[in-house]
């Protein structure tokens, strides 16, 4: 099972007129690595099963298992998220100790899920390495945080809202941290609009870098 | 209350507002303002502590609050130097975002790029084909990076301190390493020197003469600052005990690196999950286990040596390798072209330019293709971790199939280890948290990216 995450048309890729050669036939479909099926090879079939007992409600909170590349990804509901961070950190055979912070993406053609957190995580006492990813819609950017299981994601969920302006429900001071506390808008989003360079030559402006002509 | 008269003095001056009498002091001669403070009933003074502060490591802001000489809550601002460099990645070449996520942590610029290139080689899928060569000049480059940036820790935690003689021993030092990185790569600092599927170019003629005399010379002069700080009573009064973090804290805060290995836990993914090959290196894990600023001190001063060690290893091998190739052999990843010194200064090579100018037009299509559009790298995210000077630096990197990144995200540890600043200074005296913090060893330009 795959995702075509989008379809590309046109040699450079450009909507409407950015094709001055006059070849638009190249298709071309970009699509990312689906669901995995057992058996995951490495320590990931361990990791699962480990996880499978000691969590009864594994197969609602896990959305789909994806192992890509020798890395292991276990798309959580939003709602489990939490109970599932504090097994995997508090079973003895899973043990992650630590959480590498939280990374956002933003997928807008991907409807009712486009936002995504990603969670790395990490454990020294079996010296393993897994990745949570969560999504939530948009129109409802809510996903719970794991500072009551890992302080430390404190600052990293402030990072992700502050780009992305995924808001993580139970932080205890969801502020901006990079951007100035008044700076309107979150700028790693994708719709973020990006300013142009204000330089005229004969009418001609430097547009934002996402109009202007280029590969994809 | 306000007998001072601020119109007198531009540089400390003392209003009233609703919160209660505020002084701003930024030069100059502060005893007036001390004074007044001191009459004051008030026990409870919050101070803001930066951004501009020459003891906070760039422009970190410090939020504390005094009772007397005791910090009862300490909060960290930062932000002052984001330059939105993972979103400028997002409108790059794969390539380009080289020279953009050097300038993250610039003190350790060979980490990033390297973190970077070993996630960009594991999307493409081609981390078991670069080329031996170009791993071991990556492995020297970092070590040799490793003793430039610990460097600058000790000497500028001992200048703020008030020990100025180790800073100027240790930024000789360091100069020793950037002169490497000169001949090596054409500049000292934000090389974007490691590019995905190699290097950008091999090592000039004659440099592992001059590495091997630089390591030798290290080694030497590192001693200096040995004697003047290693049992030093006043540097040991001022670090011992100060700045505390235990194996728990740093668990929860997820804090890495020399704080981690200073409660003497051994991790270090060089040894625990090691990339570059080495597992191929013999050197040791320095720990200590007093988990204050006195340990962390101990270990960077401990890992120069280790760092020297490695690096000598590499030359050895880097003589067996001698002629080998620093770029991936697959040429729609790699870089078309390799650069020399030529009469008007370094630019493509001659022999290069004769090709695509005058012998192969395929060639020339290649090369413009390649520099102007770059190579698609199959949609999908991996997440790698390499071990920097101030702990894991990981790299997320997300692909949707182009030419360009869709997401990169630095994991960086001066942005997690910062975290605990709180946890370190709060009950401390307010002279231990610029111990605290330097034993941090926080680069903004990493924390802020």
């Amino acid at each position: 099972m795959s995702d075509v995450n989008e379809l590309d048309s046109g040699m450079f890729g450009v909507k409407g007129t950015g094709d001055t050669s006059g070849y638009g036939g190249l298709v071309r479909s970009a699509v990312r690595p689906g669901s995995s099926e057992r058996p995951y090879g490495s320590y990931f079939d361990e990791v699962a099963d480990e996880l499978e007992r000691a969590y009864p409600l594994f197969s609602d909170a896990v959305e789909r298992v994806v192992v890509d590349r020798g890395e292991l990804t276990l798309h959580i509901k939003r709602e489990r998220l939490v109970e599932v961070a504090r097994i995997l950190r508090d079973t003895p055979s899973l043990r992650f100790e630590y959480c590498l912070g939280v990374s956002g993406v933003h997928y807008p053609d991907e409807k009712g899920r486009e936002l995504h957190a990603i969670y790395p995580l990490l454990s020294m006492t079996n010296n393993r390495r897994i990745r949570l990813e969560v999504s939530a819609p948009d129109s409802d950017p809510h996903i719970p945080s794991l500072v009551e299981v890992w302080a430390g994601n404190s600052w990293n969920e402030r990072e992700t809202y502050d780009m992305f302006g995924i808001i993580f429900d139970g932080h205890p001071a969801l502020t901006r941290i990079l951007m100035p506390d008044d700076w309107p808008g979150h700028p790693q989003r994708k719709d973020y609009p990006l300013g142009g360079i204000e330089v005229e030559y004969k009418g001609a402006v430097i547009p934002p870098p996402d109009q202007r002509r280029s590969y994809r | 209350m306000s007998t001072f008269n601020a119109t007198y003095d531009p540089y400390a001056s003392s209003r009233e507002t609703t919160e209660g009498t505020v002084y701003s002091v930024t030069g100059g001669d502060w005893d007036q303002i001390a004074t007044e403070i001191g009459e004051s009933k008030e026990e409870r003074v919050v101070v803001n502590m930066g951004p501009q502060h020459p003891s906070t490591h760039g422009v970190l802001r410090l939020m504390l609050e005094l009772e007397g000489e005791t910090v009862t809550e300490c909060r960290c601002g930062i932000g002052y130097l984001h330059t939105g460099i993972e979103k400028n990645c997002e409108f790059r070449t794969w390539t380009q975002g080289v020279t953009f996520v050097t300038r993250m942590d610039y003190l350790a610029p060979i980490f990033n790029e390297t973190a970077y290139c070993l996630g960009v080689e594991k999307l493409l899928g081609v981390t078991e084909d670069i080329p031996e060569r170009a791993t071991v000049i990556r492995v020297m480059m970092m070590e040799f990076n490793r003793i430039s940036s610990h460097m600058v820790a000790l000497g500028t935690g001992a200048l703020e301190l008030g020990a100025l003689s180790p800073m100027l021993f240790a930024f000789r030092e360091r100069e020793k390493v950037l002169d490497i990185f000169e001949a090596i790569s054409g500049l000292r600092m934000n090389m974007a020197y490691v590019r995905p599927g190699g290097v950008a170019q091999d090592l000039p003629q004659g440099s592992l003469t001059k590495i091997r005399e630089t390591v030798a010379e290290l080694r030497k002069n590192f001693k200096d600052n040995e004697k003047l700080l290693i049992g030093n009573s006043i540097w040991v009064k001022r670090t011992k005990d100060v700045g505390y973090l235990d194996l728990a804290g740093c668990t929860t805060l997820g804090v890495t690196g020399p704080v981690l290995r200073a409660t003497g836990l051994p991790w270090d993914l060089r040894k625990t999950q090691p990339y570059c090959g080495y597992e191929n290196y013999e050197f040791d894990v320095v720990t200590a286990n007093s988990g204050d600023s006195y340990g962390r001190f101990l270990i960077r001063m401990g890992e120069l040596e280790q760092s020297l060690r490695i690096i000598e290893q590499c030359v050895t091998r880097l003589e067996k390798l001698e002629g080998a190739p620093v770029m991936v052999a697959d040429k729609k990843i790699a870089w078309p072209a390799q650069l020399a010194l030529g009469g008007d200064g370094l630019g493509n090579s001659l022999e290069h330019i004769r090709n695509i100018m005058g012998e192969s037009m395929e060639a020339l299509i290649h090369h413009f293709k390649l520099v102007t559009e770059g190579f698609r790298v199959p949609a999908g995210q991996v997440y790698t971790a390499v071990e920097s000077p101030r702990g894991e630096l990981g790299v997320h990197l997300v692909s949707d199939g182009g030419t360009r990144p869709y997401r990169v995200h630095f994991r960086e540890p001066s942005f997690n280890n910062l975290q605990s600043t709180s946890a370190m200074v709060e009950g401390g005296q307010v002279a231990d948290v610029v111990a605290a913090v330097a034993s941090i060893d926080p680069v903004m330009g990493g924390v802020d990216r």
